[in-house]
C-alpha cells in the first residue's frame, strides 16, 4: 500500500514510468519473439483439435488479459470514488481501451477457432455472451468518461459502471460450470493439476507472460499520456 | 501448416492489427502530447520553470 501512495503523485508516477519502460519494452520484444517461436514452431499439434491449438496460445492470454483489465478497472474505480486517489482516474482512462483491444482479439480469435472446430463461428453460450457483454462493458466506459464536459463527472460515472460491471467477471469465469456450453470448462486455472500437457502449456504460459507485459506496457504508456494531456487542459483553462 | 491455416493466420494477423495498431496509436498519441508540452514550456517540473522565470 506503501507503493501505491508513493505513485499517487502524476509526477512521481511519470518518472517511475520512464525508468521502468525501456527495460518492459525490451522484455516484451524478447518474450514474444520467444513465444511466438514456441507457440508457431516448437509446439506440437494438439491430439483432438491438430495444428487449430495455435490459436490457443493468443486467445487464452487475451481472455485473461481482458478479465484482469476490467477487474483493474473496477479497482481503481473503487480508488476514485472511495480515496479519491489522484492517478486512479488517469489510469482507468488509459487502460480502458487497452483492455477492450484484448477483449475485441478474445472475440476475433475464439471465433477464428470456432469455425473449423465448432462448424461455426459464434453461438450465443453463456461464455462466449458474457464475453461479448465484457466488450460492451469496456465500449461503455471509454464513451462514459468522456461523454461529460467535466472530465471529473465522466470520472466517476464510468468508476461506477466499473464498480457495477464487475459482476460479469465471476460470470464469465464460471459460466462453463453453472450452464450447458458449448465452449470447453476450465482446463488450466482447476483445483486439480492442469488438464494440459506440458508441450502446449509452456508456449501457453510463455505467451501469456509475453501479452501481460505488452498489458502493462500499454497502460503505462497511455497514463504518461493521460497525464500530459490533463496537464495541458490545465495550462488552457488557467490562460 | 494444414488445411485450417488460413484460420491461424488469421488469427495472429488479427492480434497484429489490433494490438500493434494499439500500441503505434499509444506511443504517436505520447509524443503528440509532449511536443506540445515543449511547445508551450511545460515540460520541466514546475520548479525548474519557476526558476527560469
Amino acid at each position: 500500500m506503501a507503493d501505491l501512495h508513493f505513485l499517487a503523485n502524476p509526477a512521481r508516477f511519470r518518472r517511475f514510468s520512464q525508468r521502468v519502460l525501456p527495460g518492459l519494452t525490451l522484455a516484451t520484444v524478447l518474450g514474444f519473439a520467444i513465444g511466438l517461436y514456441l507457440a508457431l514452431l516448437q509446439s506440437p499439434p494438439d491430439y483432438q483439435q491438430g495444428e487449430t491449438v495455435r490459436i490457443m496460445f493468443v486467445h487464452v492470454p487475451s481472455a485473461w488479459l481482458s478479465m484482469a483489465g476490467y477487474a483493474l478497472l473496477a479497482v481503481l474505480g473503487a480508488s476514485l470514488l472511495v480515496w479519491r486517489h489522484p492517478l486512479a482516474a488517469l489510469m482507468a482512462r488509459a487502460a480502458a481501451p487497452v483492455g477492450a483491444c484484448f477483449a475485441l482479439v478474445c472475440l476475433a480469435t475464439g471465433s477464428l477457432w470456432g469455425r473449423p472446430m465448432w462448424g461455426t463461428y459464434w453461438v450465443w453460450d453463456a461464455r462466449l455472451t458474457s464475453m461479448l457483454l465484457l466488450f460492451f462493458l469496456y465500449l461503455g466506459h471509454i464513451a462514459l468518461s468522456r461523454a461529460y464536459d467535466d472530465p471529473d463527472r465522466g470520472d466517476r460515472a464510468a468508476a461506477i459502471l466499473a464498480l457495477v460491471g464487475a459482476i460479469n467477471l465471476p460470470i464469465i469465469k464460471f459460466s462453463v460450470d453453472w450452464w450447458n456450453t458449448l465452449h470447453q470448462p476450465a482446463s488450466l486455472m482447476r483445483l486439480d493439476a492442469p488438464a494440459i500437457h506440458p508441450a502446449i502449456l509452456m508456449p501457453l504460459l510463455w505467451m501469456a507472460g509475453s501479452f501481460l507485459l505488452l498489458f502493462i506496457l500499454l497502460v503505462l504508456v497511455r497514463t504518461e499520456t493521460e497525464i500530459d494531456r490533463r496537464r495541458l487542459e490545465i495550462a488552457d483553462q488557467n490562460a | 501448416m494444414s488445411s485450417y491455416s488460413v484460420f491461424i493466420l488469421s488469427a495472429y494477423l488479427v492480434v497484429l492489427v489490433v494490438l500493434g495498431g494499439l500500441t503505434i496509436a499509444s506511443l504517436s498519441a505520447r509524443s503528440k502530447a509532449r511536443r506540445e508540452l515543449a511547445a508551450r514550456g511545460l515540460d520541466r517540473p514546475r520548479e525548474q520553470r519557476a526558476r527560469t522565470t
